[in-house]
């Protein structure tokens, strides 16, 4: 599902995020993505979602070279990845239906289908009858789970998640992970970038340790160990 | 994708730009209203040509020559010029005018009635209006009937009334140029007018832009909105020019109708037709959708998502 191969990451100010990191994630897989803040999780993420392009290296994602994927194809490329954010980046000024149902609007589905979706789709994170709220009238957790509905509508076979628990007490946190849980169990693939300990060993995922940009455990000889997790 | 659901999201996509505008009365009256003065300017400028052009288009195939005979000419003279005239084959029609007639006229109509009381003798002489045909009213035709009326030893003067016409069309035809110039440059600032309004906009939308190209959609789906926007303003812009015209037209209508009875004309001021006002919304509508595509293209290519 994933593959990076030797991959590298330096930004414009000089800042080399990743060095030369190879790892995979099979079809099917839950995947806790750790480390530091500055470890260069963020970075990761925004290389499978295409938000960022490798210096050097190759991602492969779905199946698609990231690095020759054409501009105009990216649209849908993106609409086969849910993305999670920790501040769950939804639009204030609509209401929670809008929002659940931003990924279909812009593939013009019919409304019909749309409605039937969204239904689904807030159904499935506890959500349901809070549609015409505006995301400002629900709670923290309430948000990130509306941001939850919006990445899992399109039915994506990829789920990233950055931080997703990152400003939730542990209750919260545990019921948000519960519900990424879900998900993989249904087949989805779940990659999730987090720094909570905790969590991680409670859900016992294969962990992906990132430190300072490289990978912690695993220089390129155990590289195929590592494929062979599963 | 159907044709339903294509309908339904831009009929989507044009009412929420339509809500977006009316949302914001002030600020999208004011872009109208500067779009609606950059439109009617030349579309004015055209009108105001185009009656020109109908007020005095009777008299452009009117080419007359009038023949002034030296004074000492007499009236029987003339008559024997004008049957001699009359059987020119270029010739259609020749009126004689006595000197007698002429005075008449003149104590009538130029207001020196009294002053020409005081006259001892007519100063005016006879004169022939001669109308040549129209197959032979070329100029080169008329300089040589010109040439042959004036050859005449009892002829002093033989003047082509068509003269002022022609300058006058002249005149006409730059202002037309003028139009030209002015409608590109107008047309130029309703791109430049447009293209500011939608690249503010899409500024202030900056997050919905980032958070729709997130979950995959296209820059032809984020740009859609925006060039609704656009047409919108341009055909608002139009049709309140076209109202701006009118209300003109109105307004000057009567003055104009006093002016054109006094010079013994028939003209009444012509307004946009409905072709030339679909022009005028087309090119609204155009305007506005370039303006807006240009900005989107320039614009919406710098917000990229960044998580």
């Amino acid at each position: 599902m994933i593959a990076f191969d030797r991959v590298s990451k330096r930004y414009p100010n000089g800042r080399e995020a990743l060095a030369a990191i190879s790892f995979r994630v099979q079809a099917g897989e839950m995947v806790f993505l750790t480390g530091r803040s500055g470890a260069g999780k963020s970075t990761v993420l925004k290389l499978i979602a295409l938000l960022e392009r490798p210096t050097r290296g190759t991602v492969v994602v779905n199946g698609k070279n990231t690095n020759t994927l054409k501009p105009r194809h990216i649209p849908a490329f993106r609409r086969k990845i849910g993305m999670v954010f920790q501040d769950h980046k939804l639009l204030a000024d609509r209401p929670v239906y809008d929002n659940v149902a931003l990924p279909l609007i812009v593939t013009d589905t019919p409304l019909k289908e749309i409605d039937k979706r969204v239904r689904a789709a807030l159904d499935q994170v506890g959500l349901l009858g809070k549609e015409r709220m505006s995301p400002f009238e629900l709670s923290v957790g309430e948000q990130q789970r509306v941001g939850i509905a919006r990445a899992v509508i399109s039915k994506p076979s990829l789920l990233i998640a950055d931080e997703p628990t990152g400003n939730l007490d542990p209750d919260l946190a545990r019921e948000v992970m519960l519900l990424f849980k879900r998900f993989q169990e249904v087949g989805v693939t779940v990659v999730v970038a987090t720094h909570d300990v905790h969590l991680v060993h409670e859900f016992a995922q294969r962990e992906i340790v990132l430190d300072h940009g490289h990978l912690q455990g695993a220089d390129d000889e155990t590289l195929p160990n590592l494929t062979a997790t599963r | 994708m159907s044709l339903a659901s294509y309908t339904a999201r831009h009929g989507h996509a044009f009412l929420s730009s339509l809500g977006r505008l009316a949302r914001n009365p002030l600020a999208t009256i004011l872009t109208l209203v500067v779009i609606a003065l950059a439109l009617a300017l030349p579309a004015g400028l055209k009108l105001l040509v185009d009656n020109a052009r109908g007020a005095t288009g009777g008299f452009v195939n009117a080419v007359d020559l009038s023949v002034y005979f030296k004074t000492e000419v007499s009236l029987a003279t003339a008559q024997q010029l004008a049957a001699n005239a009359r059987s020119r084959p270029e010739v259609a029609a020749v009126t004689v005018i006595s000197a007698e007639k002429a005075l008449e006229e003149f104590r009538n109509y130029s207001g020196f009635g009294a002053a020409l009381e005081s006259l001892q003798e007519n100063p005016l002489p006879h004169v022939l209006h001669v109308h040549p045909r129209v197959e032979s009213s070329s100029p080169a035709a008329l300089e040589t009937l010109r040439h042959y009326l004036s050859a005449w030893p009892e002829v002093d003067l033989v003047q082509i009334d068509s003269e002022w016409v022609k300058r006058f069309s002249a005149i006409l035809d730059v202002v037309r140029s003028v139009l030209g110039i002015a409608a590109l440059v107008l047309g130029v600032g309703v791109l430049a007018v447009i293209g500011n309004t939608i690249r503010l906009e899409i500024l202030n939308r900056r997050a919905e832009i980032e958070v729709t190209k997130l979950v995959g959609g296209s820059n032809g789906f984020v740009r859609r909105p925006f060039l609704y926007t656009g047409v919108l303003y341009g055909i608002g812009g139009a049709l309140l020019a076209w109202g701006i015209i009118a209300a003109a037209v109105m307004v000057l209508t009567q003055p104009v109708a006093t002016l054109a009875e006094l010079y013994g004309s028939r003209f009444t001021l012509a307004g946009l037709n409905l072709q030339e006002a679909g022009v005028l919304l087309a090119a609204g509508g155009l305007l506005g959708w370039l303006g807006a595509w240009i900005s989107a293209a320039r614009h919406l290519r710098s917000i990229e998502p960044r998580a």
